[in-house]
């Protein structure tokens, strides 16, 4: 078994639900807390497993919006998990979910500079390093009803944009996924065998705009007017 | 990378002190310039052994949780900063009895004596090697993964010890050709070789914020990191030194580090410079402390490209080489949020 996320680019509405119900749930599970430094202050700052970022792909007027979330990929060759000197880092043979074992860490960041996809984040009120644990804690949790035991992100997600399951399964749902959809892994030049996916953005036929009419005069002083006064 | 002030001290102290050991067995064994006398050779080995130790003192104040830090001589076979380890407290037993029974029986040169100190500088140059691969393994810095790093650790470790032993000699009185020359050999090939690592560091790497992303058919830019301050990756990674300081401290690299012991030495051929001798190591280890700080301080690590940013402070390869240079894609797509 493999389990790991698939990432829809085309429905990622980059709203962070999947961060902050993430941040929600990992702040009271196995390792917590997920410390904030200076929560309300100037420099807000602190420990998180999802990260998105944005960026534009392409250039106008044929560029497009990316929301890019990023977490732990779960590699099949997770040098994060060889490199580390304590044992602290590990892969579960059954399941393939990388976790730190928050007893055994020395904070030696080593890890860190061994992931490429910034997955790992030292927390320094703890000395230890922490990381997306796929929510472990959910997926065999028997009270929860079936249907919840999935990662909090992908369960968070209003845009059904998070799929789990099980990429060794041809047959799953995410493998038939990334079959279809042309699903990718970031940097596999690095040869990490990344666990998660990436779904690209479907191709659409763009919105026409060649045939807008000319702006009337009215509009164009509004317009004017609108760039001259300061708001 | 972040240059954090326990790792250069860890590297460059160990790595000089690992270096004066096994030059020094390397010296009693072919009795190169007369060897050592007993004494001497004690002290020397004592020196090394405070050089070692005030480098993996040092490296405790890197780690978040020390209390674990026992821990890290468990994963041997895969990790090479636990063989680092492993090696270096084996390191000690050798060393320390090699000084012990030198200073007490006065016996350089019997068999007891030879096989504790060679056995002491096998195990030194074993923590430098792995020492340099704790930088070399990892793929996600292109200008740490590459087999010149523990070359450099090792040449300018024994440079550093070569100096060192000259200056030892030279002080102390007695034939110091031998020993000077082959400090100032050493300190050459050290040069030349991180002449080579700054000329190669240069080459772009296939990886891209394209193939970071995997849009690899256009332009890629951030818009947005999606924090309002800093994290601890852009903390860790995204350090970065501005071209006009980092040319500046490679010149200091090798007018300090190089250059100065080496012309000191030199001087030291035609006639004796008597207590001056002892500023030639200490440039030298000061020149490689600036070296150290490069090391890091230059090394880019790929996640950076996620944050949009990639290596200002870099060296371009000169242009005749880059032509050849594996990847056809632009090493920076943009580079506009600092």
């Amino acid at each position: 078994m493999r389990l790991g996320l698939v990432i829809d680019l085309d429905t990622c509405v980059g709203c962070h639900a999947c961060a902050t119900s993430c941040k929600e749930w990992n702040t009271s599970s196995i390792t917590a807390p997920l410390t904030d430094y200076d929560p309300y202050g100037k420099e807000p700052s602190g420990v998180w497993f999802n990260r998105i970022r944005h960026y534009e792909v392409g250039t106008y007027p044929n560029n497009k919006t990316i929301n890019f979330p990023m977490s732990c990929m779960h590699c099949e060759n997770a040098e994060c998990v060889t490199v580390c000197p304590t044992g602290a880092s590990y892969k579960r043979p059954e399941d393939g979910i990388v976790l730190v074992d928050q007893d055994k860490c020395m904070g030696c960041n080593y890890c860190s500079w061994a992931c490429p996809y910034g997955a790992r984040e030292l927390d320094r009120e703890s000395g230890t390093m922490k990381k997306c644990t796929l929510c472990v804690d959910r997926l065999y949790d028997e009270a929860l009803p079936v249907e919840e035991r999935k990662p909090a992100c992908v369960l968070a997600c209003p845009a059904h944009a998070r799929m789990f399951g099980d990429l060794d399964d041809p047959q799953s749902a995410v493998s038939r996924a990334v079959r279809d959809r042309g699903g990718y892994a970031l940097m596999p030049e690095l040869n990490y065998n990344p666990t998660n996916h990436y779904l690209p953005p479907r191709t659409r036929a763009p919105v026409p705009t060649h045939d807008l009419g000319r702006p009337s005069l009215a509009r164009k002083v509004k317009e004017w007017v609108n760039r001259v006064i300061e708001r | 990378m972040k240059p954090s002030l326990a790792v250069i001290f860890l590297t460059l102290f160990s790595g000089s002190g690992f270096g004066l050991v096994a030059l020094l067995a390397l010296d009693n064994d072919f009795r190169i310039g007369g060897g050592f006398a007993p004494i001497m050779t004690a002290i020397l080995m004592g020196c090394g052994l405070v050089l070692v130790t005030i480098g993996m003192i040092s490296s405790t104040a890197h780690l978040a949780n020390p209390k674990n830090a026992w821990r890290a001589f468990t994963r041997w076979r895969s990790s090479w900063l636990s063989r680092e380890g492993v090696f270096a407290m084996v390191f000690y037993p050798f060393a320390i009895a090699d000084a012990g029974w030198v200073f007490f029986t006065d016996d350089t040169h019997g068999a007891l004596a030879l096989l504790l100190s060679n056995a002491a500088a096998v195990l030194g140059l074993a923590t430098i090697f792995s020492q340099g691969m704790i930088y070399a393994c990892l793929r996600t810095i292109r200008q740490w993964h590459t087999p010149l790093v523990p070359a450099n650790f090792y040449a300018l470790g024994f440079a550093v010890g070569a100096a060192i032993l000259a200056a030892a000699r030279i002080v102390t009185g007695g034939p110091d050709r031998a020993l000077a020359s082959m400090a100032v050999g050493l300190l050459l090939i050290a040069a030349v070789l991180k002449a080579i690592y700054y000329f190669w560091i240069g080459k772009p790497s296939g990886t891209t914020i394209q193939t970071a992303t995997g849009f690899n058919r256009g332009t890629v830019r951030l818009l947005d990191q999606g924090h309002t301050f800093g994290t601890f990756l852009t903390r860790e990674f995204s350090n970065c030194l501005n071209r006009t300081r980092a040319r500046r401290l490679r010149i200091a690299v090798f007018m300090v580090g190089f250059a100065g012991p080496v012309a000191l030495l030199a001087a030291d051929l035609q006639h004796s410079i008597g207590l001056w001798a002892i500023t030639a190591p200490v440039l030298a280890l000061l020149g490689v402390g600036i070296e150290r700080f490069l090391f890091f301080a230059e090394a880019q690590h790929v996640v950076n490209l996620y944050h949009g940013r990639m290596p200002a402070s870099l060296p371009k390869m000169p242009e005749f080489m880059r032509r050849k240079a594996p990847s056809a894609v632009p090493l920076v797509a943009h580079y506009d949020k600092g």
